[in-house]
């Protein structure tokens, strides 16, 4: 067998350690060696995009990743994105809407969509469409999804005015 | 935006609009769905159990190939290497038909599916799996199994395998269906026949024929959650299975058939499911995994990769089919012969039969011939696919309806009104319809600004409509109410789409109680009576019948409470809000709320709950009417969707967001059936696109968005007016979208997927014309 990797790495926030075989992915330590299993493996070559997260504040498919690669870096899973016992507001516009139905792309669409809100505050529907083109939903069509994140990024925007 | 058509008064009786109604038609947050948005719902492939070992399919490199020997001796002796199985570790069974789900299946086929016996039948066909410590060493084991095959000559085109010198893929098998039985083996199954008055007479009547034939590709369900499970053999012969599937007892029988156990050793619970559209009502791992665990004595995941998912599971038929329509002027059609000739796949078993049935439900046709045509091919054996049959007809039929009103100078919709069925005909298949929803549907889109909305150049518009059956079928929901006055409601029906926030929402307008109070849960196999996959849009109607029906007697059991505690006759008691009311002011003032009741049950008769297993009957059939728009760039013949309408009939939406939700993925799903998805093979069987690359399913900038109009004509066999939804709308888009690029072009699309090159041909074929 192979001798395995160590990693040190900061997971959602908090310092974190996990061995690796230097084959493995990322998304496959991040769901076996550090137990978070809301990233999720839909195609394994970067097509489907279940697996997205943010690494050093990058949008990443975690299946295209090594694990070893993420040494000294920064990952974001969607297990950070509720603060506390908050959901964010992407993801109660997702539950408000009615925005996923089987809900196993759920995970990746909301940390892309995340990534949007951030580079862009206030995309327009094509452009959102074309961010989340890399998220492949077969349940919904995409009608509710495309809906719950122009008015979660409404929302935002209006959080950000000064009363 | 989505809307809602109510139409009351125009039915009688309780079955109009519902103005009493609470929580059934409003859109409360799903209860699953906090933990669906934070990544905490745990799918197929999320459970680890403690010493838990991997496992891995070894599959056949050939389409067809006779299995000579497996030497496992090298594989076994690799460090870490725990278990392995062949067919010889599974029970050769007999040929049974086992009714299990939308289609019945032979448990033959289905053992011989899950692992080759003696015959490869397809290229990525399991013939071994392993388990081991981990992936890596599993793999290796896999590539250290000494497998030797003799290929054999194979065929996957469905004309190709129907031809008498075809390469035969199972020498015991003769077409079925037919008079006399041949005396030579052939690929094709079964010959099934629906025919209606006299054909010849029908088209001698006619004034206008049109005539073409129609082809569509394999596609497959595209769930984007691969099969996966854990299975865990204890030594004392107890099994316990966690799998994603659209039922669990479906699981339970097909394990303990192809294993051949008492179907009550084994126990399998649910995993959330990501997606199954049809493709997750059979088993590809579960048995293996159980006889690996077996072998080894530990659990053991089994996890399949997206080209395992491509090469092996699903997918639906690929098909030729020919279609003859006769008219008279007026539009009245009067002859109809449908040839439809379905791939199966490796095994029996294509939807050919239901395609038929469903492929003239829309139309009232006094002369008719639908003979369809079951096809052995070396692909996978296809796998119910929403809808299965319905879309590919269909496409045929609506292309051919088209033709039929542009030869006409028709407008489509009127020429469908003209020929629809309506309550009190006799369906094409069979029965006489009743409190359908179909003429609702035509007239919701052709009132719809949608259809007014003036076209530019190279776009077209397309119009097509859809039928599907819905079922009913075998059920059970429990209702406890708990101390605190709220209630859980489980069922056996795993929660695809949101069926779980319908479950409670019925329950809670049963109980009047609001729907927050309401947690609905999806049981083992061990912790609620059987009940039937989630699969013929049956879930909302026929377990929410039970649901519905065990929140009742919880009621009559209040009600009888509350008379004890006010020393009244039941009949003086009734159920208002929540809570009971005592008639008798006299007797009892004020009001005992279900709370209040669930406090004092230890002394009223102990705790409060009720089971209803019941066997539900009469699912409403659905109709669906859609409206495409559709621009073709002439110069690389690329489809753009610009703008999407579809009408369904839905009984009453239960939930709304889901019920749009439904009709909206079931169009997306037919878009990318029409424009993109196809297997494609290469000279030696193997699936050349066996991944999301290419195998194009749709993505968001694929679609615009998608505007659901709900028709609500109740089914009175549903307590609340549900009829099944899920299903019917994928049938119509796919022509939908061919008529759009037809009126776009000028050139009918035959062929399926229309893509790029195709388009571009016909668009090149009429310029050179």
């Amino acid at each position: 067998m192979t001798r395995r990797r160590h990693v040190t790495t900061t997971v959602n926030g908090d310092p974190a350690e996990f061995l690796c075989e230097p084959g493995t992915t990322l998304l496959d330590a991040i769901r076996d060696e550090l137990g978070l299993t809301g990233s999720k493996e839909g195609c394994g070559s970067g097509d489907c995009g279940a697996c997205s997260i943010m690494l050093d504040g990058r949008l990443v498919c975690s299946c295209l990743v090594l694990a070893v690669e993420a040494e000294g870096r920064r990952i974001e899973t969607i297990e950070g994105m509720a603060e506390g016992g908050e959901l964010h507001p992407l993801q109660r516009k997702f539950l408000e809407h009615g925005a996923l139905q089987c809900g196993f792309c759920t995970p990746g669409l909301l940390v892309a969509a995340k990534a949007l809100l951030e580079t862009n505050p206030d995309p327009s529907e094509s452009e959102t469409r074309y961010w989340l083109a890399g998220n492949l939903c077969r349940c919904t069509g995409y009608d509710k999804v495309i809906r719950a994140v122009l008015d979660a990024a409404a929302e935002l925007r209006q959080a950000r005015i000064p009363a | 935006m989505s809307e809602v058509i109510e139409r009351p008064g125009e039915r009688p009786g309780a079955h109009g609009a519902r103005p009493d109604l609470k929580v059934v038609g409003t859109r409360p947050v799903r209860p699953d769905g906090a933990d669906k948005v934070t990544g905490r719902a745990l799918y197929g492939a999320d459970l680890s159990l403690p010493g838990m070992l991997v496992g891995k399919v070894a599959r056949s490199p050939h389409a067809h190939a006779r299995i000579v020997s497996i030497d496992t001796r090298r594989a076994r002796a690799l460090p870490g290497v725990k278990a392995i199985v062949t067919s010889a570790d599974f029970p050769d069974l007999a040929s049974e038909e086992y009714e299990a789900g939308e289609s019945a299946s032979n448990l033959r086929d289905l053992s011989m599916n899950v692992m080759a016996r003696d015959k490869a039948l397809y290229h990525g066909h399991a013939v071994a799996a392993v388990a081991a410590v981990s992936a890596s060493v599993a793999e290796e084991a896999i590539d250290l199994l000494e497998i030797v095959y003799e290929p054999l000559p194979h065929v996957t085109d469905v004309e190709l395998a129907m031809a008498s010198d075809a390469p035969v893929l199972h020498e015991h098998l003769f077409t079925g269906g037919l008079e006399t039985r041949p005396d030579k083996p052939s690929n094709i199954a079964k010959r099934n026949a629906i025919v209606r008055g006299d054909l010849a007479a029908g088209f001698a009547q006619a004034e206008v024929v049109v005539e073409s034939r129609y082809v569509t590709a394999a596609t497959h369900q595209g769930y984007i959650e691969p099969h996966a499970c854990v299975a865990n053999w204890a030594p004392d012969g107890q099994c316990q299975v966690w799998a994603s599937s659209q039922g669990q007892f479906m699981v339970r029988t097909y394990c303990a058939k192809v294993l051949g156990l008492e179907a009550s050793n084994i126990r399998v619970t649910p995993a959330e499911i990501g997606g199954g559209f049809g493709g997750k009502t059979t088993v590809y791992l579960e048995p293996l995994a159980l006889a690996l665990s077996r072998q080894c004595g530990a659990p053991v995941k089994m996890v399949m990769s997206r080209e395992e998912v491509f090469r092996a599971t699903g997918p639906t038929s690929a098909s030729v089919m020919e279609v003859k329509l006769g008219a008279l002027k007026d539009g009245t059609i009067v002859a109809a012969d449908v040839v439809l000739k379905y791939q199966a796949g490796a095994f029996p078993g294509s939807p050919v039969g239901a395609g038929s049935m469903t492929a003239l439900a829309c139309y009232d046709v006094p002369n008719f011939s639908i003979v369809g045509y079951d096809v052995i091919t070396n692909t996978p054996k296809v796998a119910a696919y929403r809808a299965p049959g319905a879309p590919i007809s269909a496409f045929a039929v609506e292309s051919a309806i088209d033709e039929l009103a542009l030869k006409l100078g028709m407008d489509p919709i009127a020429l469908r009104e003209k020929n629809a069925v309506r309550d009190g005909m006799k369906a094409a298949y069979g029965p006489t319809y009743r409190n359908i929803g179909y003429v609702e549907t035509l007239e919701a889109i052709r009132s719809h600004p949608h259809y007014a909305q003036p076209l530019g150049p190279n776009q077209g518009r397309g119009v097509a409509v859809g039928f599907w059956f819905n079922v009913g079928g075998e059920s059970t929901a429990t209702v406890n109410v708990n101390e605190d006055g709220s209630a859980v409601v489980a069922t056996g029906n795993p929660d695809i789409g949101g069926s779980r926030a319908s479950m409670a929402m019925m329950a809670a307008e049963v109980l009047g109680l609001p729907v927050e109070k309401v947690r609905p849960i999806v049981a083992d196999t061990a912790s609620i009576g059987f009940s039937m996959l989630t699969g013929g849009s049956r879930t909302t109607f026929a377990t929410g019948m039970a649901v519905t029906q065990a929140a009742q007697k919880v009621v009559e059991d209040l009600r009888g409470r509350a008379a004890l505690l006010w020393d009244v006759p039941i009949d003086q008691v009734e159920w208002i809000g929540g809570a009971a009311v005592c008639l008798d002011a006299s007797k009892a003032k004020g009001e005992l709320t279900l709370a209040a009741l669930a406090a004092q049950s230890a002394r009223t008769g102990g705790p409060i709950g009720a089971q209803v297993s019941l066997t539900a009957q009469g699912a409403g059939p659905g109709f669906g009417a859609h409206i495409c728009d559709v621009e073709v760039d002439p110069e690389t013949g690329h489809v753009t969707i610009l703008r999407y309408t579809a009408a369904q009939d839905v009984g009453r939406a239960i939930h709304p967001d889901y019920v749009e939700g439904q009709v909206q993925g079931g169009v997306a799903q037919g878009v990318g059936w029409a424009l993109n998805e196809e297997y494609i093979f290469d000279g030696a069987g193997e699936m050349e696109n066996p991944g999301f690359l290419d195998y194009r399913c749709p993505v968001a900038s694929d679609l615009p968005m998608i505007d659901a109009i709900l028709v609500e004509v109740p089914n009175p066999r549903h307590p609340f007016g549900a009829k099944g939804v899920g299903e019917v709308p994928i049938v119509p888009p796919l022509a939908a979208v061919a008529n759009a690029v037809r009126r776009a072009i000028g050139k009918r699309m035959t062929s399926l997927p229309m893509s790029p090159p195709k388009i571009l041909a016909a668009i090149e074929e009429t310029e050179g014309a």
